[in-house]
C-alpha cells in the first residue's frame, strides 16, 4: 500500500524513467553576470513577461479576433498590414497615446494600483509555470500551491478598480467578480488536489515528469484514474470563471454592467487589465495541461522502432508542447465565450456551490481511494 | 432601513426553484438609487431606467423617456399628407415599412381611396419582409443582452438580404418613402418576385438553425425561463399588444382580428406559446413568438408572390391622388407592427392639405410601461433580459 501521497508529498513519483528536470538553462542565467550585475536573474522573468506580451498581442487578440470572425462569419482585422497582422500592434500604439485619465471623484491611488495588482497577481503565477524540462522561473516544492494562492491577489486588485472608480456599476462587477473568483477558487482547489494526488507532488516538474514515459499520451494523468478527466474538466470550469471568460463573465458583462469594475479606465491601464486576463487564461491553461495533460511531455507514443516519443521529447520540443498545450485551451476557451450567454450572478453560484463543489469532493474522494487502493 | 419599499417574494421562485435567495431584512441595509441609461448597452438606445435596488434586487424600477421626443405629432400638423410618410418611418425605424402602412390606410380611409388589388399584395409582401428585419434585430439584440454575441452577427447576415431587397426596391435600406397614399413609390423591378422566392428559401433553413443555436441553447432558457411573467389580465389592462401580449398566450393580432389590406385572403397562424418550453407570459415567451413569428410571416409572403397579379402595364401611381384634401371629418386606422398595434387617428378640417391633428399610438410606449410591475423583485441582469424581450425602440416610444 502506497502512503497518502498528499502527506508525503516527495516521496514517490508515480510512474516509470522519469525525465531528469535539470533546469539547466535556467541555473545557467542565474550565474549570467555582467560586470557584477546579475543580468541573468533578470532575464528570468523578462522571458515570461515578454512571452505574455507576444501571446496576448498575436495569440490573444488577433487570435481571439480572427476566431471570433469565423464563428461568426464575418472577416475580422484585414486591412492592417498582410492580413491584418499588425492590427493589434496599432491598437497598442492607440491605447499608449491616449491620455491616461483619473476620473475626479475616484479615489486616486486605489485607481492607479488596481490594474498593477491586478496584473501582478496574473504574471506573478508565471514563476511557477515549466515551459520546458529545463526552463521554470522558480522550481518551487509547492508550486501548484503558489499559483492557486497568488492568482487570488487578483481578487483584491479587482475590488480596488471597482471601489476607486466610485462608479455604482463598477462596484457592482467588482463585487460580483470577488464573489465569483473566491467561490470557484473551491472547486479549482478540489480538482488540482486530485491531478496533485495523482502525482504524488505539488512541484510543477515533478508532477510533469511522473507523467513521462515512452508510450507518450498513455501516461497523462488523465488516463491514469477513471475521474481524472472528471477532474479536469472541472478545473476547466472553474478556470473559466477565474478568469472572468464567458459564459461566467458576469463581472464584466458588457450588456449589464457595461464593462463591470473597468468601466473607468482607458489607456495604458486598460491594456493592464486586458493583458491580465489573457495572461490569466494562459496560465490556467497551462496549469491544466501540467496537472492532466503531461505538460511539456510529448503525446506520442514509442511504436516498436518508430521512436516518435523519443524523436519529439527534448527541452526545445518540451517548449514546443506545452506552448501549444496551452494554445490549445485558450482556444477552447474562446470558443466557449462565442458560443454561449452569460450566467446570471446567482445561477453562478448555484452552479459553483451546489454542483461543481459536491462532484469535486465526490471525485476527490474516489481518487485517493484509487490512489491507495488500486493504482 | 428605509422602509419606503414593500419586498413582496418573487412568484418566480416557486415555479422554476434553481433560484433562491433571501433577501436579510435583519442587516442594516440602505436601499441604492442606480440609473440605468441614457447611456447604458442594454436600454435599446436613450431609455433611462430609475432602479431602486436591494443590493442586486430591484425594489423598484421607473422608466424616464423622452430623450428621443421629436414632436412627430406637432410636425405633422404643418406638413402636407404626404410628407408625414417619412416621419412616421422615423417613428419606428426598424419597422417603417408596417408604420407607413397604417398611417397611409388612415389617410386612404379619409380620402375613401380604393387602392390597387396589386398594391396591396406589394405592401403586404414589403411589410412582411421588414417585419422579418424587425424581428431579427429584437432576436438578435435580445441574445446580445443576454450575452450570446454570435447569433447577434449570423442574424445580422440573414437581415442584409432584406435590407438589399428593399434597397433594391425603392433606393433606401431602412426610412423607405416606400407605401405612398393610394400607391407605391416604385414598382416591383423585374425578377424581383424571384429574388424574393429565393431569399425565403435561403432563409427558412437559417431560423432553424438560429433557433438551434440561440433558443434551444440551455444557458438561454434558463436566463429567460420564468423571468418577468406577465399575466394576461395584466398585460391587457396596460394595454399591451403584438409579441407581448400574445407571450401572455392571448391570440391576438390586428392581421386577424381586425383584417385590412389583403389579410383576409392569406393563410396563416397567429403564434401564440404553448408553455412547454417556458412559462406562458415569461420572457422567453415573448422571444418565442417573434422566432415562431418570422416562420409565419416567410409563409405570408409566399402566399402572396403566388397570389399577386401580374400586370405588364401597371402603374404604381395610377391611384395617387395629385392632391390630397381629404373633407372634414376624423379616422383612426390602426396595424399591426412588430412590435404590436400602431395607430393613428387623424383629424381633418377639410380645409387644407394638411391634418388638423395626427395622433400616434405608439405599441412601445404601451408595451414599455409594464416594466415596473415586470422588474420589481428580479435581479438587474434579469431588469436587462425583461427589457430585452419588451423589445423597445426608442425612436417609437419617445416619437
Amino acid at each position: 500500500m502506497k502512503p497518502l501521497a498528499l502527506l508525503v508529498p516527495d516521496a514517490l513519483t508515480a510512474t516509470a524513467v522519469p525525465v531528469q528536470a535539470e533546469n539547466s538553462w535556467v541555473k545557467a542565467l542565474e550565474s549570467l553576470e555582467v560586470f557584477g550585475v546579475p543580468v541573468g536573474m533578470l532575464a528570468i522573468p523578462a522571458i515570461p513577461l515578454v512571452f505574455i506580451a507576444v501571446y496576448a498581442l498575436y495569440v490573444g487578440v488577433y487570435g481571439e479576433r480572427k476566431i471570433s470572425a469565423f464563428i461568426q462569419d464575418r472577416i475580422g482585422p484585414n486591412e492592417t498590414g498582410k492580413w491584418g497582422l499588425l492590427q493589434t500592434i496599432a491598437d497598442i500604439l492607440k491605447l499608449i497615446q491616449k491620455e491616461d485619465i483619473v476620473p475626479a471623484a475616484a479615489d486616486k491611488p486605489l485607481f492607479v494600483l488596481g490594474p498593477l495588482i491586478i496584473f501582478v497577481g496574473a504574471f506573478a503565477a508565471f514563476a511557477v509555470l515549466p515551459f520546458s524540462s529545463e526552463f521554470i522561473g522558480a522550481d518551487l516544492n509547492v508550486g501548484v500551491f503558489y499559483a492557486v494562492s497568488i492568482v487570488s491577489v487578483e481578487a483584491v486588485g479587482i475590488l480596488m478598480c471597482g471601489w476607486g472608480s466610485n462608479n455604482k456599476w463598477s462596484l457592482f462587477g467588482a463585487v460580483r467578480s470577488v464573489a465569483q473568483v473566491v467561490s470557484y477558487e473551491i472547486p479549482a482547489s478540489i480538482a488540482i488536489l486530485v491531478g496533485v494526488m495523482m502525482a504524488g507532488s505539488l512541484s510543477m516538474q515533478k508532477i510533469v515528469m511522473s507523467q513521462s514515459g515512452e508510450l507518450g499520451i498513455l501516461h497523462f494523468a488523465v488516463f491514469q484514474s477513471p475521474v481524472a478527466w472528471l477532474a479536469m474538466i472541472i478545473y476547466f470550469i472553474a478556470a473559466l470563471a477565474e478568469c472572468n471568460r464567458a459564459p461566467f463573465d458576469i463581472p464584466e458583462a458588457e450588456s449589464e454592467l457595461v464593462s463591470g469594475y473597468f468601466t473607468e479606465y482607458g489607456g495604458m491601464k486598460f491594456a493592464m487589465i486586458f493583458l491580465a486576463e489573457y495572461a490569466s487564461m494562459f496560465m490556467t491553461s497551462v496549469i491544466l495541461s501540467v496537472l492532466f495533460l503531461g505538460g511539456w511531455n510529448s503525446p506520442l507514443p514509442n511504436i516498436g522502432g518508430v521512436a516518435l516519443n523519443d524523436w519529439t521529447s527534448g527541452p526545445v520540443w518540451g517548449a514546443f508542447w506545452i506552448i501549444l498545450k496551452g494554445f490549445f485551451f485558450v482556444i477552447v476557451m474562446m470558443w466557449v465565450r462565442w458560443t454561449f450567454p452569460r450566467f446570471r450572478v446567482d445561477q453562478l453560484m448555484y452552479l459553483c456551490w451546489k454542483v461543481l463543489t459536491p462532484i469535486a469532493l465526490l471525485i476527490f474522494v474516489f481518487a485517493a481511494v484509487w490512489e491507495l487502493y488500486v493504482r | 432601513m428605509a422602509e419606503t419599499l414593500e419586498y413582496t417574494p418573487k412568484t418566480r421562485l416557486s415555479q422554476t426553484g434553481s433560484n433562491q435567495y433571501i433577501v436579510e431584512k435583519d442587516l442594516d441595509t440602505e436601499y441604492m438609487t442606480l440609473n440605468m441609461g441614457p447611456q447604458h448597452p442594454a436600454t435599446h438606445g436613450v431609455l433611462r431606467v430609475e432602479l431602486v435596488t436591494d443590493g442586486e434586487v430591484v425594489m423598484k424600477a421607473t422608466p424616464h423617456m423622452g430623450y428621443l421626443h421629436r414632436c412627430f405629432e406637432k410636425h405633422a400638423e404643418s406638413l402636407d399628407y404626404q410628407k408625414v410618410i417619412p416621419y412616421t418611418d422615423r417613428m419606428d425605424y426598424l419597422s417603417a415599412m408596417n408604420t407607413e402602412h397604417a398611417f397611409v390606410m388612415a389617410v386612404e380611409k379619409l380620402l375613401n381611396i380604393e387602392v390597387p388589388r396589386r398594391v396591396e399584395f406589394m405592401r403586404v409582401i414589403v411589410a412582411e419582409l421588414q417585419r422579418i428585419a424587425s424581428h431579427q434585430v429584437a432576436i438578435a439584440t435580445y441574445g446580445l443582452d443576454i450575452g450570446a454575441f454570435t447569433p447577434f452577427l449570423h442574424i445580422m447576415r440573414d437581415r442584409e438580404h432584406i435590407l438589399t431587397l428593399l434597397e433594391w426596391l425603392c433606393g433606401a435600406r431602412m426610412l423607405y418613402n416606400y407605401i405612398w397614399v393610394g400607391g407605391v413609390s416604385h414598382n416591383f423591378p423585374p425578377k424581383f418576385k424571384q429574388r424574393v422566392a429565393e431569399f425565403v428559401k435561403y432563409y427558412k433553413p437559417k431560423v432553424d438553425e438560429m433557433m438551434a443555436l440561440l433558443t434551444e441553447n440551455e444557458l438561454f432558457i434558463e436566463r429567460t425561463r420564468g423571468i418577468g411573467i406577465l399575466p394576461a389580465d395584466v398585460a391587457i389592462n396596460y394595454g399591451c399588444s403584438g409579441p407581448m401580449l400574445r407571450g401572455s398566450g392571448v391570440k391576438w393580432d390586428l392581421r386577424k382580428n381586425d383584417p385590412y389590406s389583403i389579410y383576409p385572403e392569406i393563410e396563416f397562424d397567429v403564434v401564440v406559446p404553448d408553455g412547454k418550453l417556458s412559462i406562458i407570459g415569461d420572457s422567453l415567451s415573448r422571444h418565442l413568438v417573434r422566432c415562431y413569428e418570422i416562420y409565419e410571416s416567410l409563409k405570408i409572403i409566399q402566399q402572396c408572390l403566388d397570389k399577386m397579379p401580374e400586370d405588364p402595364n401597371f402603374d404604381p401611381h395610377a391611384a395617387v391622388p395629385k392632391r390630397i384634401k381629404p373633407p372634414a371629418g376624423e379616422v383612426y386606422a390602426r396595424g399591426e407592427n412588430p412590435r404590436g398595434e400602431v395607430g393613428f387617428y387623424v383629424i381633418s378640417d377639410g380645409k387644407g392639405t394638411k391634418p388638423f391633428r395626427c395622433k400616434a399610438r405608439a405599441a412601445c410606449f404601451v408595451n414599455l410601461s409594464v416594466l415596473p410591475e415586470l422588474a420589481k423583485g428580479n435581479l438587474i441582469s434579469d431588469v436587462v433580459a425583461i427589457l430585452g424581450s419588451i423589445d423597445i425602440v426608442l425612436g417609437e416610444v419617445d416619437r
